[in-house]
């Protein structure tokens, strides 16, 4: 007995200031998580609740077969968008992060700073405004286009332009945390290590390429699965510049887990799908940091 | 040598000047056409100056009767969702850097482990969990699920593992207890994180769209984003009041961006998410 007061008495606090965030998370994360889990094998109901499949995996196998596979095209729409946007917005971010990086502070804080504007709004309205960039009759995209003589395009609602369109959208939506991130991890490296090349006679592209390259690899380790699990999750985009989905050409995952829950309604198919993304999403971020910690160390 | 030095030089402004504008000019654009008088189809040559007359914004105020609500309850939801994370995340983040206690780690991994997992996951039986309490089409049903988020509590931890411990044994001497030294010495040592937690909360929450247009249901429940969204369909023959509705969306977060840039910044570096 006086074991346990004694216990409460040295660490009552630190379990009362924990509970209000434990509780919060045990109803709102870890509880629906578990039972997304549960809901994926069985046929469930608002009405009824929850009937459990018989075979146990039919939600999953009807997650990829139904509407002649249409999930499959999503996931397939879903990795094109993702190696796009995500190799651009790295090498983007790298670039400029090192081109800012010599000029004044006043500069390079102006820069970052106008990089990163953009992406305090929602993606809601960034998406907005890329659909009337992209509007076939009246925007910026086709008034440039017939500037140049070109015919006009119908960007955003020809099925083989769309998904391409979006993706061109997100590769020029300037990666600003990518900048802001790189830049500090380059404003870290010692100088002397710079001043150790220029002795060897090393140019600014040798240098570049042989110092500060390597040692922001953490960095870009790092950016790349926040990227990757961004982009794998992209939907807002997608939601407003293509609300038709223009056949199916610009289903994503989340776009599929999104109508199947809440548009139809099948919320068995729809929690398989979402731990389809759940499954990849973890061995995304698996397999990039083995590949990139495997390389050499510095 | 001199004239390739300059030439690289040009190349690289070029390079910055180029990202800028392709960086700025959708909200530009966007913002240009709101504040010129558009009543139906926007011309075929672009607005590139704005007129700067309001009559957009005049008629998305009278026409659009709910829009004001929207703002109201995106104000709400973010304020209220912001005050618990200010308050509890500091709260968890002081336990989890500075007091020893069994199964720390395993709480703590728990929570962070949070981040890595795809929210939509959650997204069904949060809907039923919701349903079942009423609380659908209400904005308890954005509040609530709003006070689970891994990020406060991880900055705040970072942030106060760095606070020297001889400010609160000072206060215990004092005669604080606990709660005595979180009010009096943690949290407002603790300001500059919370600033940036703050600020980063409150962004989140308004720009928040996937769950809130699952949760809400009636125009009137609406959030921002969500009322901005559905604008699309319902006004589709006068573009001045979607370009106006928008831009007026955009603009709180723009403002609120222009004046505490540093603290947008400074949270970035210190493991924010977006962008």
């Amino acid at each position: 007995m006086t074991a346990i007061r004694k216990f409460i008495r040295q660490h009552g606090w630190s379990y009362a200031f924990i509970l209000p965030s434990m509780t919060t998370f045990t109803v709102f994360v870890l509880i629906p998580v578990f039972w997304s889990f549960i809901i994926s094998f069985q046929r469930y109901s608002l009405a009824r609740g929850g009937v459990w499949l018989d075979p146990f995996y039919a939600n999953y196998e009807r997650a990829f077969t139904m509407l002649g596979g249409i999930f499959v095209t999503a996931i397939r729409n879903t990795i094109v968008y993702s190696i796009f946007t995500v190799t651009t917005n790295i090498l983007v971010g790298l670039i400029l992060a090192s081109l800012i990086q010599p000029l004044s502070h006043r500069l390079r804080t102006f820069f970052r700073a106008a990089y990163y504007l953009p992406a305090v709004t929602s993606a809601i309205i960034v998406g907005m405004t890329w659909a009337y960039i992209f509007n076939g009759q009246w925007g910026f995209a086709n008034y440039i286009l017939r500037l140049l003589g070109f015919a006009p395009l119908r960007w955003i609602s020809d099925p083989d332009l769309a998904l391409g369109s979006v993706t061109l959208s997100a590769m020029l939506t300037i990666p600003a945390t990518a900048v802001v991130l790189y830049s500090a991890a380059m404003g870290a490296i010692p100088t002397e290590y710079y001043e150790a090349a220029e002795i060897d006679g090393a140019n600014a592209i040798r240098k570049w390429w042989h110092i500060t390259v390597p040692l922001i690899k953490s960095t870009t380790l790092y950016l790349v699965v926040l990227y990757t699990i961004a982009s794998f999750e992209v939907f807002e985009r997608i939601y407003i510049m293509v609300p038709s989905g223009v056949g199916n050409s610009t289903q994503t995952i989340v776009t599929q887990i999104y109508n199947n829950g809440f548009k139809d309604f099948n919320f068995g198919v729809a929690s398989a799908q979402a731990f389809v993304l759940f499954i990849i999403i973890a061995g995304i971020a698996v397999f990039q940091f083995r590949a990139l910690r495997s390389d050499v160390e510095y | 040598m001199k004239k390739t030095l300059s030439s690289g030089t040009l190349l690289v402004w070029f390079t910055l000047m180029i990202t800028t504008v392709i960086a700025l000019f959708p909200m530009y654009w966007l913002f240009a056409n709101a504040f010129t008088p558009i009543t139906s189809v926007p011309p075929l040559t672009p607005i590139l100056v704005p007129a700067f007359k309001l009559d957009n914004f005049e008629r998305l105020l009278v026409n659009n009767k709910f829009y004001s609500n929207w703002m109201i309850n995106s104000l709400i939801v973010g304020l209220a969702v912001t005050a618990w994370h200010i308050f509890f995340d500091t709260l968890a983040g002081y336990a989890f850097a500075k007091k020893n206690f069994p199964f720390r780690n395993v709480f703590f991994w728990l929570i962070l482990s949070t981040l890595m997992i795809p929210i939509h996951v959650t997204f069904i039986p949060l809907y039923i969990i919701n349903r079942e309490l009423g609380l659908i089409d209400s904005l308890w049903a954005l509040i609530l699920p709003g006070t689970a988020n891994a990020f406060g509590i991880f900055l705040m931890r970072q942030y106060i593992q760095t606070l020297p411990s001889e400010l609160e044994d000072a206060a215990r001497i004092d005669g604080c207890n606990e709660i005595g030294v979180f009010w009096n010495v943690i949290l407002p040592l603790s300001a500059p994180a919370v600033a940036a937690l703050a600020i980063f909360t409150f962004v989140r929450s308004w720009n928040d769209f996937l769950w809130p247009v699952i949760a809400l249901n009636k125009p009137q429940n609406y959030t921002l984003t969500v009322g901005v969204a559905n604008m699309q369909g319902e006004f589709m023959t006068d573009w001045g009041i979607i370009f106006s509705g928008a831009a007026l969306a955009a603009l709180p977060m723009i403002i609120f961006f222009l004046l505490f840039q540093k603290y947008f910044l400074e949270g970035v570096r210190m493991g924010a998410l977006k962008g």
